[in-house]
């Protein structure tokens, strides 16, 4: 019922974000669009940190490696400039899975702190690669793409490649809604929980932290492609380790475990990220002292937000209550 | 490639480790006490750097410059343990994000205070020149790096072995359950562990300020190394910590000079084999 309820309300978020934004001025356009890919990047984490338990330093690789696909295909080969833009969505998304099933096999095995570390360490490889390995990367310059695809719609349009961006959007969210609402999602629930406990009930708890730790990466790789496509421009600054801490803040900001959260999270981020440094030299200031005042008071992250003023509420009618007995 | 290539780009490779030293050692005792993933490490370096250039600027002494440094932002590091990070209590993800959010912090002050020009620090002359030595030129700056690594390697040694304070250090490394099980201070000794590494992070500043200049974002490019260190030579050791600042230091230098297009992936894949086969490091212990 409540959940319903949840449904209905993102539902009509959606819609009136997809029918407003066309109205808006063309920065405001960019700049929700550029939220939505990244809203894709921490709903991908939030599959591994809400959902897993594994908090991971090193989401930014998955969105290079996207990205870079993406970048190369364009400049080097011409590909992907038509209809051909989808087998370039298909083809980031099955990178990304490679890559995390790939270094899934170093990652899973470890739990809490180091598990954080070995995301960073492979998330620096990528880094690593993309910032020297200069024929294939074009090293600090990065790669610079032709005018975005063209096929009988032309995705240069900004507004129509919001539009394309909020396909992908909704049809992140829904897929990980599905996924986490299966008995899939509730087993990775269950190791977030108490990882023992599964594996006595006889889930192959690693598998399964494996197998959703593959999906984080193909939807990462998504974020990837549509970033390349939306910057125009790929360089080594999109995988340095402060997007990877970026997506996680935009998970437990926004409130993990939720899909929707880091969605809401993406969209502060980014408006203090590309909005407000336009506007303020300091910031810096705000989005730091929004780091650490998210982490002392808003432990449920903002989307708790709604829960807590109930619950006062009622504590405090209680309170209230109290000298009429 | 002679054996004086090698022998230079070694000596290189070991002057640099020297300055990991400094960065990491602090770091590494970090995080073996507390688990703590500092990403603001990278920041007290910077910091170090730039309290250290506003002591030359008003009092003109190098000498004074780097001590004061050190001290100022031992001061910054312990305030953020003792009024951030230990309400907190042991959750790895939310202090990550608290640390980062003091990095970023940071950073901004330091762009308002300083500004954003790289700037550098002039070493006294007596450490600039260079000695010849069998045909080949040793600049001093990267001599008396090592020799002041080797210095603070030493006293933080004895410090760990011989003092009350370094045994309580060693024995929440181990467990620090059991130490405070035992009537082992641990929320001191955590608060002293952060103030040393911040100190020692800050000193490494200072000097490295006149190796590679002192400068916006330098923060955040030197804490992925620091973690390298780390890692590979093991959490909580200073032995570790030296063995992985002499492996980073000259795996950095050989790997620039002989496979450029792959060097910083030679530096960090090691790191993940190493967190995947042995997570408590090459001198960690279990």
């Amino acid at each position: 019922m409540k959940s319903r309820r949840n449904i209905l309300i993102v539902i009509a978020a959606l819609l009136a974000l997809a029918i407003i934004t066309p109205f808006s001025s063309s920065y405001v356009i960019t700049l929700i669009t550029h939220a939505l890919v990244f809203a894709i990047l921490a709903m991908s984490l939030d599959l591994l940190l809400g959902y897993t338990g594994l908090p991971s330093l090193g989401q930014a690789a998955y969105l290079g490696m996207g990205a870079y696909l993406t970048a190369i295909l364009a400049s080097n080969y011409g590909f992907g400039l038509g209809w051909s833009f989808w087998a370039v969505i298909l083809l980031g998304m099955l990178l990304g899975a490679a890559t995390a099933a790939f270094f899934g096999l170093f990652a899973i095995r470890a739990t809490g702190v180091y598990f954080l570390m070995i995301t960073l360490a492979l998330g620096m490889c990528v880094w690593g690669l993309a910032y020297r390995w200069n024929s294939l990367t074009g090293g600090d310059n990065g790669i610079n793409l032709p005018p975005r695809p063209e096929f009988g719609i032309s995705l240069a349009n900004d507004v129509t490649f919001f539009y394309v961006v909020f396909g992908f959007f909704v049809f992140t969210l829904a897929t990980l809604y599905v996924l986490v609402r299966s008995p899939f999602g509730r087993t990775l629930e269950g190791i977030r929980e108490r990882e023992l406990r599964m594996r006595i009930l006889g889930y192959n708890t690693w598998l399964h932290k494996y197998i959703a730790y593959i999906i984080a990466g193909a939807f990462g790789g998504l974020a990837g492609v549509l970033w390349a496509q939306m910057n125009g421009l790929v360089s080594p600054e999109d995988v340095i380790l402060t997007t990877s801490v970026d997506a996680l803040l935009m998970v437990v900001l926004g409130g993990p475990g939720t899909l929707v959260g880091g969605a809401i999270g993406a969209a502060v981020v980014t408006f203090l990220r590309d909005y407000l440094s336009t506007l303020v030299h300091w910031w810096q200031y705000v989005l730091g002292g929004v780091y650490v005042l998210t982490i002392l008071y808003l432990p449920g992250g903002l989307i708790g937000i709604p829960e807590r003023v109930r619950n006062w509420r009622v504590r405090r009618g209680r309170k209230a209550a109290v000298p009429s007995h | 490639m002679d054996a004086r290539f090698w022998l230079i780009q070694a000596f290189n490779g070991i002057s640099y480790g020297a300055l990991l030293f400094l960065l990491a050692g602090g770091l590494s005792l970090i995080f073996g006490v507390m688990r703590i993933v500092n990403l603001a490490h990278g920041s007290y370096f910077l910091l170090g750097g730039y309290v250290a250039l506003s002591v030359i600027w008003t009092t003109g002494s190098w000498l004074l410059a780097l001590p004061v440094a050190a001290l100022v932002i031992a001061g910054v590091g312990l305030a953020m343990e003792r009024f951030f990070l230990r309400p907190l209590g042991f959750d790895p993800l939310r202090q990550v994000l608290l640390t980062v959010g003091f990095a970023f912090l940071f950073q901004q002050a330091a762009l308002d205070i300083w500004g954003g020009d790289p700037l550098n620090i002039e070493p006294p002359g007596v450490l600039t020149g260079s000695v010849a030595l069998g045909g080949m030129y040793f600049p001093v700056y990267r001599i008396f790096m090592i020799s002041l690594a080797a210095v603070m390697g030493l006293a933080l040694w004895l410090v760990m072995e011989k003092t009350r304070m370094g045994a309580m250090v060693r024995a929440a490394v181990d467990d620090s359950e059991m130490a405070r099980g035992v009537g082992v201070d641990t929320s001191r000794v955590s608060m002293f562990i952060f103030a040393l590494g911040a100190f020692l992070a800050a000193l490494g500043g200072a000097i490295g300020g006149a190796f590679f200049g002192v400068y916006p974002g330098l923060d955040f490019e030197i804490l992925p190394l620091a973690f390298a260190v780390v890692i590979i030579g093991g959490m909580g050791s200073l032995a570790g910590a030296a063995a992985g600042s002499l492996i980073v230091g000259l795996a950095d230098n050989f790997g620039k000079a002989l496979f450029p297009e792959v060097s910083y992936f030679t530096l960090y894949a090691p790191m993940v084999l190493i967190l995947a086969l042995k997570p408590t490091g090459l001198f960690g212990r279990d």
